[in-house]
């Protein structure tokens, strides 16, 4: 028989191990998966993970997915170390570039270098905002962030479908859900010249530097693990958590919202009804992904932008469903808990001296 | 206003609030035995989209409806699995749940977006349905609307009259003790989970086969978040989750009721309603911190592992 047994301490290697038995798991499932649908598993395989990075352009392309993933995953660590769970990353995301999207469109006929600038961090700003008002409800009203942030991610998704469809819809659009293009003064540039990955990439590498210094050399950074591993110590301790609380749903707030407003800004050029793809959901399983650490969160992003890449490759090329990215999605996260049962845990062979000592005590 | 509106109003709100019941005393069942399942908006579409399936293959509504329980069933038996057994955190297995069931909806369904089939029906309740006014408003439902009341029933009765009820909250509130006076702890968090994904999967059945009744992506529109602050907000009692998913009912269809009295207003606006009226729900209930901590479940969220 087999049974779990408590591991004396939690296992470090298990700790970096779960994420790649988990993709492998993921990978397994997918073939059968595909077999399942008659495919040829190594084709499309091949065709989901491989073949979108066979080319620079390819390499680009997660570039613009890894951008906006990482920014949300960066601001959902420091939520999630302080285990302030907060699932509004996409509500933030979609706040900050409406927010955005609204002043780009006001500035519509400024041609000045200021215009970016201002678009930008007025969407930075609206994310933070967006945050600010679950920090508020969960610090003053003392209510649950799991389900006021999931409300505030409806909310958002209905302010900005109500945005395209009434006042900031292009009077000259064909009545198309959609607002006018921005000027080119309100448009993010290119990372390099020909490929779309936009600047944000950079800007998102950076901080990742900052966040992990944050998170390893500060004593806020401490204060916030404390908090997560250990409310009580962290109250012995004399951490103001209601302070932490707000420090980290800003910092994500407004790392989400300037992830919205670059995708707007920095790829779409307009606002539409689908200016994002979830990657504010997504961002959530980069963040258990990677550990919670921003080197991690960095490896879980390119992952799962891959998975988007490839949901649109195997549509393209095979005339599958795009859905298959979010099954994927889904399958990696629930894998990933599993394998982690080993990080506290290992199986033992229950032999049958053990029960001979356990029937003579 | 007149009678007639009223009415309809009256009948829309029993009609939109059914899903939310059945969510609802599915997760407080779950919830009393300790066990916070967050994935109820992935079982909620799975039990939609499977239901749909079914029901167009076999040709039959009841067999998809079924089939929506046994998706939902076996979704929340992962989510036992996970949770229960191998004590994964709970936040993140529920959360896990959603977006699994989401992605793999979608991808199940893309075949069935645009079809239509015959939904199940009402069912007039002959004699009782022709009291003037009552009868439209109580006794000219589909079959789920009663059954809804029916197993609304059977809850309240198992939590203040059942030796079984007792167990439920007994595991919930000290899992240790409980399976120190010889309660199976692990057998009763199964069940009330599975319990949990039954509700939930005839929910997401009744939303694809009766109330639309149609697939389309993400359909249940946040219903199974709802359903879960609606438990917080009826302080674990069945009752006033009847109570409570009624009023959200009446939110939700609001933009009907404004369109009656002649207002034009955005329906993107409108359809917010419900999401606002959920955090101010939860902004009172919370203010009265003293309240929600005697009726929280005390080991909720808590993972238990017997030792062996």
């Amino acid at each position: 028989m087999l049974r779990l047994e408590k591991r004396p301490s939690d296992s470090r290697l298990m700790a970096y191990m779960s994420p790649v038995m988990a993709i492998i798991l993921t990978l397994i499932s997918g073939a059968l998966l595909f077999a399942f649908l008659g495919q040829s598993p190594t084709h499309s395989l091949y065709t989901f993970f491989i073949s979108p990075l066979t080319d620079l352009y390819g390499w680009s392309e997660l570039g613009v997915k890894v951008a906006p993933l990482m920014l949300c995953a960066l601001g959902l660590t420091l939520c999630f170390r302080a285990k302030v769970w907060n699932i509004g990353a996409e509500g933030q995301f979609i706040i900050g570039g409406l927010g955005g999207g609204y002043l780009a469109l006001q500035m519509g006929n400024i041609e000045s270098a200021w215009v970016l600038p201002a678009v930008i961090l007025f969407g930075a700003l609206c994310g933070l905002g967006w945050a600010a008002l679950a920090a508020l409800l969960k610090t003053r009203f003392n209510c649950n962030e799991v389900l006021t942030t999931i409300m505030l991610n409806y909310i958002a998704l209905n302010w900005l479908l109500y945005s395209v469809h009434g006042p900031l819809k292009d009077p000259e659009g064909f009545n198309f859900p959609e607002s006018a293009l921005f000027s080119d003064f309100a448009m993010l540039p290119p990372l390099f010249e020909d490929y779309r990955v936009s600047v944000s990439l950079a800007f998102a590498m950076i901080l990742m530097v900052a966040i992990w210094t944050l998170l390893s050399r500060t004593m806020i950074g401490f204060q916030i693990s404390v908090l997560g591993e250990d409310a009580k110590a962290a109250q012995f301790a004399g951490f103001r958590a209601k302070r932490l609380v707000w420090l980290t749903l800003l910092i994500c707030g407004a790392l989400a919202g300037f992830a919205g407003v670059s995708e707007v800004s920095g790829q779409i050029g307009q606002l539409t009804p689908y200016i994002s793809p979830g990657y504010g959901y997504s961002a959530i399983i980069v963040v258990f992904l990677g550990r919670m650490h921003p080197v991690g969160i960095l490896l879980g992003s390119m992952i799962l932008g891959l998975t988007f890449l490839g949901g649109e490759m195997v549509q393209m090329e095979l005339a599958m469903p795009k859905s298959i990215t979010g099954l994927f999605q889904g399958m990696l996260l629930f894998y990933l808990l599993a394998c982690d049962l080993f990080i506290g845990y290992r199986i033992k062979l229950k032999s049958s001296a053990a029960k001979v000592a356990a029937a003579g005590s | 206003m007149d009678v007639d509106l009223i009415t309809n109003i009256l009948f829309a709100t029993l009609r939109t609030g059914t899903p939310l019941v059945l969510i609802a005393l599915g997760e407080m069942v779950c919830e009393k035995s300790g066990v916070l399942n967050l994935g109820q908006e992935g079982m909620l579409l799975m039990g939609a989209v499977v239901g749909f399936m079914f029901a167009v293959i076999s040709g039959n509504t009841w067999v998809g409806l079924g089939a929506s329980m046994v998706a939902g069933m076996l979704m929340s038996g992962v989510f036992a699995l996970l949770a229960v057994t191998l004590v994964a955190n709970q936040v993140a297995t529920g959360l896990a749940l959603t977006i699994f069931g989401i992605g793999l909806s979608a991808f199940l369904g893309t075949d069935y977006v645009g079809m239509g089939i015959d939904g199940i029906g009402p069912w007039e309740i002959p004699l009782l349905s022709d009291i003037p006014i009552i009868g439209k408003v109580l006794f000219s439902h589909d079959p789920l609307v009663y059954l809804s009341w029916i197993l609304f029933a059977l809850v309240y009765w198992t939590f203040r009259k059942t030796r079984v009820g007792l167990i439920i909250r007994a595991v919930g509130e000290n899992p240790e003790s409980a399976n120190a006076i010889g309660m199976p702890v692990m057998k009763v968090r199964y069940a009330a989970v599975i319990f949990g994904g039954l509700m939930t999967g005839l929910a997401g059945g009744y939303l694809s086969l009766s109330y639309t009744p149609l697939w389309t992506e993400g359909m249940s529109a946040g219903r199974g978040w709802i359903a879960l602050a609606l438990v917080v907000f009826a302080s674990w009692k069945a009752e006033r989750v009847m109570l409570g998913a009624y009023l959200f009912g009446l939110a939700s269809i609001m933009h009907l009721i404004l369109q009656g009295l002649g207002f034009d207003i955005s329906p993107n606006l409108l359809a917010m309603l419900p999401y606002a009226a959920t955090i101010v729900v939860l902004m009172v209930i919370a203010s009265d911190a003293m309240r929600s901590k005697l009726n929280t479940p005390l080991a909720l969220g808590q993972p238990y592992r017997p030792q062996l």
